[in-house]
This record gives structure tokens, C-alpha cells and sequence, in this order.
């Protein structure tokens, strides 16, 4: 076991998928030289060559459109695409090409490519640089859409998802990438959890609380304070015992994870990043109500980011859902 | 300021794009019109009189197979068709200078290239029946599905090039080596993909061939509504070859891809062709081109059909006799009635089929909704 930084974990878990496949190719903009502008890729086109690290043009249609084609000669493509907000010019490629390649061609081409999107906000950043895209990936048929959380997970998941022949768009919590963890790097990939399905991080027994990517911290200190809390201290719900689950797939979602927890709980929040509106939570709501609607001691209740463009970084500690606006929302739902 | 309905800024500039037509001094050519074969010093022709009677036949096949599908769209048999009518010797030229290694990047539009990489013209009519996306297999033909995003195959083609140098498979030493071309139309130079692909092309010297069909026409838009410079010149600013070529003369269509595609294997890079036809039907079944073009340009080009000047070649040189093309429209009509009894009796798949092939396994998801709508089917079998 060694303890790794999220960004470390994911490094090695890189390298450990390109030492195992001579196919595994790492594309995109600085993931050369300068290893990426989060060091993810750093060192590795030192020790595999520029034709396995390949420092691309800078344009992230051609990174996507280019890896299609690098998966059709029999490669296994994993593209950086620098920041969450600079996806949208290769959204065509990724829609309209790499999710329906498998069904157009009825099954006979696989497209294994996988497409790393930092994302979320959280780092004082400009525009563009904070976004939370996922649902737009999780309502495109083809695509599996995964979200890592801490460094263990990083480190296994990546190489699942390069191992995986469905294309996969692997979300990384931009602002966890310096949060360490234990990482047993010699494990194989046999005894890891398989990536579509959701952990507990938590148990709990009052409310089950939803989240991936770089809320799942959040979420886990909103629990843990909620737990340590009396009930004299803060608000009257407190010291109540919140379930934490990461949800890591986000498509498909492990809804058998899901379901037993709300069923035992009788309580459901979903925390995410992106707009409450049509996100995610709202899906994950349609469909625990439809399948714990007898269990269900309250409505299933989403704290999230706005219906508003990010804004700007000083006004982000407002729009990212922290401690206290999940607890917040974890205490109108024990209310009902 | 008040902007004339008459459009004075777009007059402004027709006026100022005069050159997009004219022929270059170095257009290559190796049969006119009028079906004089002509030398070229850069495109000696290595072909027989056989292989210019099967470049004949080709080009009088793959165009019934054309009209018999236009045919199908009227009596309601295909949703839609794409008729490749007027570039029928780009599409036959290019595709007969392949090897059998070298892969094939399609639009929608390619069926004769389609049919020298030995498609079933059936599997191109089940897209545009409506009973699949694309029903070959794409590594067997080595020739893509078809794409319908303009221009997005174009960077496909580029990153599979990136792949044969990965492969080892480049370079004139005389082992196998491979190469891809792809095709677009003259709208889709404007697509960034397009672009973009010249770029990767470029700065990774891919071994691709861009062969840029230049019908005059993206639906209903003319050539100056994509470009103030001939096509074949974006190739220079993108630092790699271009050129223009005779698009409705099989011969130097076939020339100048063979060679281009030989370059490509031997490790020189991407060449820009630009393949001078023109569309002589509508866009589609669907478009109306009496709306935006005049009957007479139609006219002029007729008299430079890529099949009749093959023809009169093969006649006048005794490479053919009378009984050779009788032959030929012979078998076109047999070809046309099995496409057409083909076409009616193509069953449509069955409703569960909408469920297959989204992903490798099953999908939690999708699997639940699979189930769901089987024993919603179901239920009417039993009320039955």
C-alpha cells in the first residue's frame, strides 16, 4: 500500500495500462513534455515515446475524431481534454460518432476510447475552467460516463476504463487532485470493483446521500459533522446518521446500490456540482421514487449548483454546494 | 444603416470571386470530353483495354444502380437517396486505384466506391430504407460505414493513417504497406473537422489521401458561398500537395489517386485531390434544385458525362465492339432488377433490435428497459 495523490494514482494507473497493452495511447494537448497541465500524464512520454504520448494540434474535435480513428486500426486511445469547459467543440465527435459507432456498425467496430474530463470547480479559476458537463455524456446512448473520487479509485478505475471496449468518458475531480490516499499499486484489476458499480463510504441508517466526483469529500465531512453533532448543537437534526454513497458510474447507474440503501433509509439527497435542473439528481429522483416509492419517508430532495452559467470565482464558494447546504437539505428531508 | 434586400455586400464579393471555375493550366486530364485520350508526363496510364472496359462497365453499373434506387425513393420502397449521378468516374477512378490493404473513408454518397470495394449495392439500400445504419463489415471491405456528419470521417481517416505508422506499416521498402483516403464534398471544406484533419495530417505526415469531391453544389449552395480560392489550393497553406483533377474522367481520377496513394504508403504525407464534377442530379430524393440552379448549367456539363466519353473512346479505338456494350447495359439491367427485388422483399428487423449493440455486454439500464418493452409487446400476443 502507498499513499498517492489523486493525480499520482492516476499517473500510475496510466502507466500501469500502457505497460500492460502496447495498443494503450495517450493523446492531447501538453500531456507530453509538459505532462499535462495537472501533471497527470507527467513522465510518460519520457518513458514510452512520442508516438505512445502523442503532444496533439491543439483542437479538440481532432483529438477525439483522430482517437476514432487510432481505435479503428486497433488502438486504445486516451484523450486529455484539458478542462471540462473546452469538451463542447468535440462534442460531435463524441455524440454523434464515438457512442454510435458500436450500434451503426451493429456490433462488428468497438471504439475503446477513453476521454479524461477534468472537472467541477472549486480552484479559483476563469471561465470555462469549472464546469460540470456529465449529463450531457449520461443522456448519449454508446457512452459510459464514470467519475472518480479518491486516489484508489483513480488509480483502478482509469485502467478499467482503458480495458474497457465502450467508450468511456472519465470524470476527474480537478479539485481533489492533490487529496491523498492509500493505493495498493500492486493489486490486480480482479480484485477492484467493478466500474459500474456504486461504493458505500459511509454507512448510515437515517438519510442515504448521493454523490460523485468531487462532492463525494464534501459530502463524506457533511456526514461525519451531522454524525458528531448532538442534537443540542446546530440545527435539530443533527446527529443523525447519513449514508454516503459515491455513486462512481454515472451511466449506467448502479440503481441495486441505490435502491437497498433507500429502502433501509426511507431518506434520499443527491449532491452534484452541475445545475440541479435536469441533472442528474433529477434522474436519480424519477427512478428512486419509482422503485422505493413505498419506502420513501419524504420526497427525494437535490442540492446542487444553479440554474446560471458558472460564475465567477469569487462568487463560486455561492454556487458549489458545501457542508452546510447539503446539511441543509439533509434536514428538510428529516423534516417531512 | 439599412441593409439592401439585393445584398450590396454579397454583390460586392460575386463580382470579386471570378476564378473558382477556371481550369488551371496544369487540371489534369488524360480522356476530354469527347473522348480523346490525351498524355499527361506526370500520369503515364498503366491500364489495358480490359481494365478501362471494367472501368466502362463500372461506371454504367454503379449508375443504374442510381437510377434504380431513385426509382425505389419514388414508389416509397426508400426513405431517401443521395445520387451520385455526374461523379461517377471520380468515384470509380479512385476507388479502382486502391490496393486491397489500403482503406476507404466514405460520405454517403460513395456508392461507387462502394462497389469497387465489393459492397453489396443491397447493403447501401438498407440505409436508406431505413433497416440499418450501415449493414457491412467495414474491416472485411476495408471500407468504412457511411458518415453523415459532413466532414467528421475525415479526421476517422487521419487517425487510422496515424495508426499505420504506428503499425510500422509506411515506407517504400518494398514490404506490404498501407494507406487510407477519404472522401468529402466541396461544403465540407469548410467544416472545422476538415480542417482540423489537414492539420493532424500535416504535422504527423499521415499517410491519407484527402479526395475532395468538388460537385459545385452543397445542397443548394454554390461554390462561392465556401471559398474565394480554388479547393485545391487550401492544400498549400496546410503544407501538403494539392491538386485538380478531371473529376468525370475515370482515367486521370484513377491516375492521380494511384499516385497519390503510392506517395502515402511511402511515407510522403497527405495530398489534397480535388476532383472536378459536378452533381447532375438533385442533393437527394428530398431536394428541389430547379429552386437555385439553372437548367442550362445542367446542360453544359451534360456534355462532359463521365460515361459517354469512355465510351466513345473504347468505340472509336476498337477497344470494344458493338456487342461488348450490349453486354454491358445487359447485365445493367439485371443488376437494377435484383437491386429492385432486393430492396422489396428487405424485411424490416425485428422491434428488439433497437436494443442490441448500444454496448459490448449488457447495461443495467438499458437491459431493464429491453425487458420492459418485450412484455409490453407481449401482452398484446396474449390479449390475441
Amino acid at each position: 500500500m502507498t499513499t498517492l495523490t489523486l493525480s499520482r494514482a492516476l499517473n500510475a494507473g496510466l502507466r500501469k495500462a500502457m505497460e500492460n497493452d502496447p495498443k494503450v495511447l495517450i493523446m492531447g494537448e501538453d500531456v507530453g513534455k509538459l505532462g499535462g497541465v495537472f501533471r497527470v500524464t507527467d513522465g510518460l512520454q519520457k518513458d514510452f515515446g512520442e508516438d505512445r504520448v502523442i503532444d496533439t494540434p491543439l483542437a479538440e474535435s481532432g483529438i477525439v475524431g483522430t482517437a476514432i480513428g487510432l481505435a479503428l486500426r486497433g488502438y486504445r486511445p486516451v484523450c486529455e481534454i484539458q478542462f471540462d469547459g473546452f469538451v463542447f467543440p468535440a462534442v460531435d465527435q463524441i455524440v454523434s460518432q464515438l457512442a454510435k459507432m458500436r450500434y451503426r456498425s451493429r456490433g462488428q467496430l468497438s471504439l475503446p476510447v477513453v476521454i479524461r474530463i477534468p472537472c467541477g470547480g472549486g480552484i479559483g479559476a476563469v471561465e470555462h475552467h469549472s464546469e460540470s458537463p456529465e449529463v450531457l455524456f449520461t443522456h448519449t446512448a454508446g457512452l459510459r460516463v464514470v467519475a472518480c473520487a479518491d486516489a484508489a479509485d483513480a488509480f483502478a478505475m482509469i485502467q478499467q476504463s482503458i480495458a474497457c471496449d465502450d467508450p468511456v468518458i472519465f470524470f476527474e475531480p480537478k479539485r481533489r487532485y492533490w487529496d491523498k490516499g492509500d493505493v495498493d499499486a500492486a493489486s490486480g484489476l480482479a480484485s477492484a470493483l467493478p466500474m459500474d458499480r456504486a461504493k458505500t463510504v459511509l454507512d448510515g441508517s437515517d438519510v442515504t446521500l448521493l454523490c460523485y466526483g468531487p462532492l463525494v469529500r464534501t459530502c463524506l465531512e457533511s456526514a461525519l459533522a451531522a454524525r458528531q453533532d448532538g442534537p443540542s448543537q446546530g440545527g435539530p437534526n443533527r446527529g443523525r446518521s447519513i449514508e454516503v454513497i459515491d455513486l462512481r458510474s454515472l451511466s449506467p447507474l448502479d440503481m441495486d446500490t441505490i435502491g437497498a440503501s433507500v429502502r433501509r433509509t426511507g431518506r434520499c439527497v443527491v449532491a452534484h456540482e452541475a445545475p440541479v435542473y435536469a441533472g442528474l439528481g433529477a434522474e436519480i429522483a424519477a427512478r428512486v421514487t419509482e422503485q422505493c416509492f413505498y419506502h420513501l419517508e419524504a420526497p427525494v430532495l437535490r442540492v446542487g449548483g444553479f440554474a446560471t452559467p458558472y460564475p465567477p470565482s469569487r462568487l463560486e464558494e455561492h454556487y458549489l454546494p458545501d457542508l452546510d447546504r447539503i446539511l441543509d437539505t439533509v434536514d428538510r428531508t428529516l423534516e417531512y | 444603416m439599412t441593409v439592401e434586400s439585393g445584398g450590396a455586400i454579397t454583390a460586392a464579393l460575386n463580382q470579386s470571386v471570378g476564378d473558382l471555375r477556371e481550369q488551371p493550366a496544369g487540371l489534369i486530364q488524360l480522356l476530354t470530353p469527347e473522348g480523346e485520350r490525351v498524355d499527361h508526363p506526370d500520369y503515364p496510364l498503366d491500364l489495358s483495354a480490359e481494365d478501362i472496359r471494367g472501368m466502362y462497365r463500372d461506371l454504367v453499373l454503379v449508375r443504374r444502380i442510381d437510377t434504380e434506387a431513385i426509382a425505389l425513393q419514388r414508389q416509397g420502397e426508400l426513405g431517401i437517396w443521395a445520387s451520385l449521378l455526374g461523379q461517377e468516374a471520380a468515384q470509380i477512378g479512385s476507388g479502382r486505384a486502391l490496393g486491397p490493404d489500403d482503406m476507404a473513408f466514405p460520405t454517403y454518397r460513395e456508392h461507387g466506391v462502394a462497389w469497387c470495394r465489393g459492397i453489396d449495392p443491397v447493403k447501401l439500400l438498407e440505409l436508406y430504407r431505413g433497416v440499418s445504419h450501415g449493414g457491412w463489415d467495414p474491416a472485411e471491405h476495408k471500407f468504412h460505414l457511411y458518415t453523415i456528419v459532413i466532414g467528421a470521417q475525415t479526421l476517422h481517416a487521419t487517425g487510422y493513417a496515424m495508426g499505420i505508422q504506428r503499425d510500422g506499416a509506411v515506407g517504400g521498402d518494398g514490404k506490404a504497406s498501407e494507406a487510407v483516403i477519404v472522401y468529402f464534398g466541396d461544403g465540407a471544406t469548410s467544416q472545422g473537422d476538415v480542417n482540423e484533419a489537414f492539420v493532424w495530417a500535416s504535422v504527423f505526415n499521415a499517410p491519407v489521401v484527402f479526395f475532395c469531391q468538388n460537385n459545385q453544389w452543397a445542397i443548394s449552395e454554390p461554390l462561392e458561398k465556401q471559398t474565394r480560392i480554388p479547393l485545391y489550393q487550401r492544400a498549400r497553406g496546410f503544407g501538403f500537395p494539392g491538386l485538380r483533377v478531371d473529376g468525370n474522367d475515370v482515367l486521370a481520377s484513377y491516375a492521380v489517386t494511384k499516385k497519390a496513394m503510392q506517395a502515402a504508403r511511402e511515407g510522403q504525407g497527405p495530398t489534397l485531390i480535388e476532383a472536378y464534377t459536378y452533381r447532375m442530379g438533385a442533393h437527394t430524393t428530398t431536394d428541389d434544385p430547379t429552386r437555385y440552379r439553372l437548367a442550362s448549367e445542367l446542360e453544359v456539363w451534360k456534355l462532359k458525362d463521365p460515361i459517354e466519353r469512355v465510351r466513345a473512346y473504347l468505340a472509336r479505338t476498337g477497344q470494344a465492339e458493338p456487342e461488348f456494350f450490349a453486354e454491358v447495359d445487359a447485365e445493367a439491367k439485371q443488376v437494377g432488377a435484383r437491386v429492385r427485388e432486393a430492396c422489396r422483399t428487405m424485411p424490416d428487423p425485428p422491434p428488439l433490435d433497437i436494443f442490441d449493440h448500444v454496448y459490448t455486454g449488457p447495461q443495467s439500464i438499458l437491459q431493464a428497459e429491453r425487458e420492459q418493452y418485450a412484455a409490453y409487446l407481449d401482452s398484446f400476443e396474449e390479449a390475441r
